[in-house]
Formats: C-alpha cells, sequence, structure tokens
C-alpha cells in the first residue's frame, strides 16, 4: 500500500515526472525561442508559473456554467496522466513488470486529460471553450485509430504479447523497433499522434491563441489553471516516454544507459519543437483528413510490412 | 521578499486591452515580444485571455464605449492583477483629452500601478516601466 502510493506520489508518478516535464517544458520554450533567434526564458520559469497560478492567483468560478463539474476536470486530467505515468513508467524503469494487456490500460488512461478538458471546457458556459471542446473532440476522433495502430504495429512486432515490459524486453534482448522500415513508419505516424495529443502547433486549434484565446483553457485561472498546467508537463514527459517504450529500446538505466534515457527524450521532445515550430495551424477538416487518411494508411503500410517481417 | 511575490514577479502574463488606439502603442507592445527585445527572458508572456492574466496593458484613449468594456475586462481579471497605462492617450488622454466622447485617462476608470509615457513610447521605455513595475509591487 504505502509502495503504491509512493509510485504514484513520488516516483515515477506524479512529482517526478511533474519536475522533469517542467523541465521538458522550459526546453521546448527555449528551443522555439532559439528557432526565433530569441534568448528564452530561464530554466524555472514552468514552476514560477505553475507556482504563481498554484499559491497567488484567484481562481474564478463561471457564472452561468457547472462550477464542480468546471473545478473537478482539471484533477481528474492530473489524476488521469499521472495514473498513465506510472504504468508507464514503472515497466520502463524497470521497477516492476506491469500486468498482462497493460497497454490498452495505458492506452485509455491517455486519453482521460483530453477528455476532461472537454468536460471542463463544456462546463465553464462559454461559447469560445465550446468551439475549443468540440474541436478537441474532433481531434481525438481523428487521433485516437491511428495511435491503437501504432501500439497494435509494437505488439504485433515484438509477437503479440499485450504487455509494456515484455515489448522493452524484446526490444532490449533484439534491436529497436525502430532499426526497421516498418519501425520508422511507425514512428513517424506515433510522433504526429503525439503531437496532436498534447496540442502542439500543427494540431493546436482547441487552444487556438489567435482565433478562440486559448479556447478549452479560456475560463480557467488561479489553481485550476495550475492543474492543468501540470497535467501538460506530465503529458509531455510521458507520451515522449511512452513512444520511447514502444519503438526504440526503452531505458536501460545501467552506467552509461542513463545518458541515452535522457538523450532519447530530449531528441523526441526537441523533434516534437521543431515540428511545432515550422508548420503553421492546419483547420480541423484537414488534420482529421491528416489522420484518417494519411496517416492511417502509414500505419497500415507498417502494420502490412511487419506481417510480411520487415 | 516572499516566495508567492517572487514567483509572481517572475512570471507576468500580460494581456493587452486597446482601446480607440492609433495602433503605434500597439505596434510598440508587440515590438517587445520580438526577438530584438524579447521579454520572455523575463517570463513575460502574451495570453489570449483575461483570465490568465497579471498584468492588464491599456493603451489609447478611453471613450464612452470603452469605459465599459474596459471595467468589464478588469472585473474579470483575477486578482492581483496589475494595471499598465501605455502612451500617452492612456496616461493623460493626449490630444482627446478635450474630445466629446472621451472618457477620462485610465487611472478615473480603474486604478493603474505603471504609467508609460510617450508617443509612442519607445520599447525600451516599456521594458523600463515594466522593471520599475516589478520592483516597486
Amino acid at each position: 500500500m504505502a509502495v503504491n502510493l509512493f509510485y504514484f506520489l513520488v516516483f515515477p508518478g506524479l512529482l517526478f515526472a511533474a519536475t522533469v516535464g517542467a523541465f521538458l517544458s522550459w526546453f521546448d520554450r527555449k528551443i522555439t525561442a532559439r528557432v526565433q533567434f530569441r534568448k528564452g526564458p530561464p530554466l524555472l520559469q514552468p514552476f514560477y508559473d505553475f507556482f504563481k497560478l498554484l499559491l497567488v492567483k484567484e481562481t474564478i468560478l463561471p457564472k452561468h456554467g457547472s462550477p464542480v463539474i468546471f473545478l473537478l476536470a482539471p484533477i481528474l486530467a492530473v489524476f488521469g496522466a499521472t495514473v498513465a505515468g506510472v504504468f508507464i513508467l514503472l515497466p520502463l524503469f524497470n521497477i516492476t513488470t506491469g500486468f498482462k494487456g497493460d497497454l490498452m490500460v495505458i492506452f485509455y488512461l491517455l486519453t482521460i486529460p483530453s477528455f476532461s478538458y472537454i468536460i471542463g471546457s463544456l462546463a465553464s458556459g462559454n461559447p469560445l471553450a465550446a468551439v475549443g471542446g468540440s474541436r478537441e473532440m474532433k481531434l481525438i476522433l481523428s487521433y485516437e485509430l491511428t495511435f491503437l495502430l501504432v501500439v497494435a504495429g509494437a505488439i504485433m512486432k515484438c509477437g503479440q504479447q499485450f504487455d509494456l515490459y515484455s515489448i522493452i524486453q524484446t526490444q532490449q534482448e533484439g534491436s529497436p523497433f525502430i532499426g526497421s522500415i516498418s519501425g520508422v513508419l511507425l514512428f513517424i505516424v506515433g510522433i504526429f499522434c503525439i503531437q496532436a495529443k498534447l496540442a502542439l502547433v500543427p494540431f493546436d486549434m482547441p487552444e487556438a491563441e489567435a482565433e478562440i484565446t486559448a479556447g478549452i483553457y479560456i475560463e480557467y485561472s488561479g489553481a485550476a489553471y495550475a492543474l492543468i498546467k501540470l497535467a501538460k508537463y506530465i503529458m509531455l514527459f510521458i507520451l515522449p516516454a511512452f513512444l520511447i517504450a514502444l519503438l526504440m529500446n526503452g531505458f536501460n538505466l545501467k552506467g552509461l544507459g542513463i545518458l541515452w534515457a535522457v538523450l532519447k527524450i530530449v531528441v523526441v521532445v526537441l523533434l516534437l519543437t521543431l515540428i511545432r515550430n515550422t508548420n503553421p495551424r492546419i483547420r480541423i477538416k484537414q488534420a482529421v483528413n491528416f489522420f484518417l487518411v494519411w496517416m492511417n494508411l502509414l500505419a497500415v503500410i507498417a502494420i502490412v510490412l511487419i506481417a510480411f517481417g520487415y | 521578499m516572499g516566495f508567492k511575490s517572487f514567483c509572481f514577479k517572475k512570471s507576468l502574463w500580460v494581456f493587452h486591452f486597446g482601446g480607440a488606439s492609433c495602433n503605434n502603442c500597439d505596434i510598440e507592445i508587440l515590438d517587445c515580444l520580438t526577438p530584438r527585445h524579447d521579454l520572455e527572458r523575463f517570463g513575460i508572456v502574451l495570453v489570449g485571455s483575461i483570465r490568465h492574466a497579471d498584468v492588464l496593458l491599456v493603451n489609447g484613449s478611453i471613450n464612452t464605449r470603452d469605459k465599459d468594456r474596459l471595467l468589464e475586462i478588469y472585473n474579470q481579471a483575477p486578482k492581483p492583477v496589475l494595471v499598465v497605462a501605455i502612451g500617452a492617450c492612456g496616461c493623460t488622454g493626449g490630444i482627446f483629452a478635450e474630445g466629446i466622447t472621451f472618457a477620462g485617462p485610465v487611472d478615473k476608470i480603474i486604478p493603474v500601478n505603471a504609467y508609460i509615457p510617450g508617443c509612442p513610447p519607445k520599447p525600451e521605455a516599456i521594458i523600463a516601466g515594466i522593471v520599475k513595475l516589478v520592483n516597486n509591487s
């Protein structure tokens, strides 16, 4: 019991994932600034933002809406992100072996933050938040199948084993899945799915700042917004970690393996940041088309290649 | 200086309210966020929603129609919120002070924490004003 609480709250759960995620968020902002020839924020900027929102600012409840659901949504988001993070990171750090079929649990837990943002935005009674919520819903509908195909590809590659631990073990005994043609295709599809899951720029229609002014988060202020930030920090860490576990050999935490692990995370986040900085926001229709036609096609090609042993 | 006020000063999120402005101040404010001056060094970012804002930048002369909007925006902001009046119009009314639709400079409508005069103020002047605001709040 105490061990489980420690897993959930400290390592590798809430505290650890949020801290690493905050540093990754700083890295993301710094790289963005460097790409635009700016200097960028200081190292502890995500922590300043979080504690300012949590401790200093007032939380305003919507007048025309449901305050209870409005406040519950960020808590649910943090909860979902943390539980998903625990299930991903425990096998990844080789602490426990997980259980049979934990991939499906992780897959569903990873959608909880997005769903709770939708619930929260619709409970706020703001028309712009409702627009953002409906966009997020369409985005989920478009990328979820593709993401499932990526997971299915990894499952097929390791010989129909439905848990993360045996996927990682299969790769560490053999070679990483990304070393093959199908693995590269799956990685490309996976990167775009993560981009959409994190709502980064080509797919940031739910929170489009220029048109619907932060969209789904428009009514959130103070501590509630701090929790949303926390969920976003955690997601920024665990989604790349999940992709690394599925396709890039997982972590090998012996000796120099720690450096490799850090490097893998940094490279995946760097890739996400560069995609985010070199693309304009697309319309929701284009995003649905992009995922349902092109990314699904790539993923299916990858799965067919896997079936033929490539 | 406590932990709370330290975090607050390190991460000021700015919401930009343009009154009946001639857009020169708006351009200079956006200039502050460009590579040359880059206010994100100090954690200052422009936000789209007033609910996320810590600083309310007001520029342009406030006329009778803007007055209600400004009051509403100010009431919607989560406290503590700092108000900065930018430009001659925001600080005093400038050449519109005698106008028939003019509803008073910003500080007659909402409490103002810092004034940055100029028509328009240079980005350096805006940064200097923000430094003063951070040091005195």
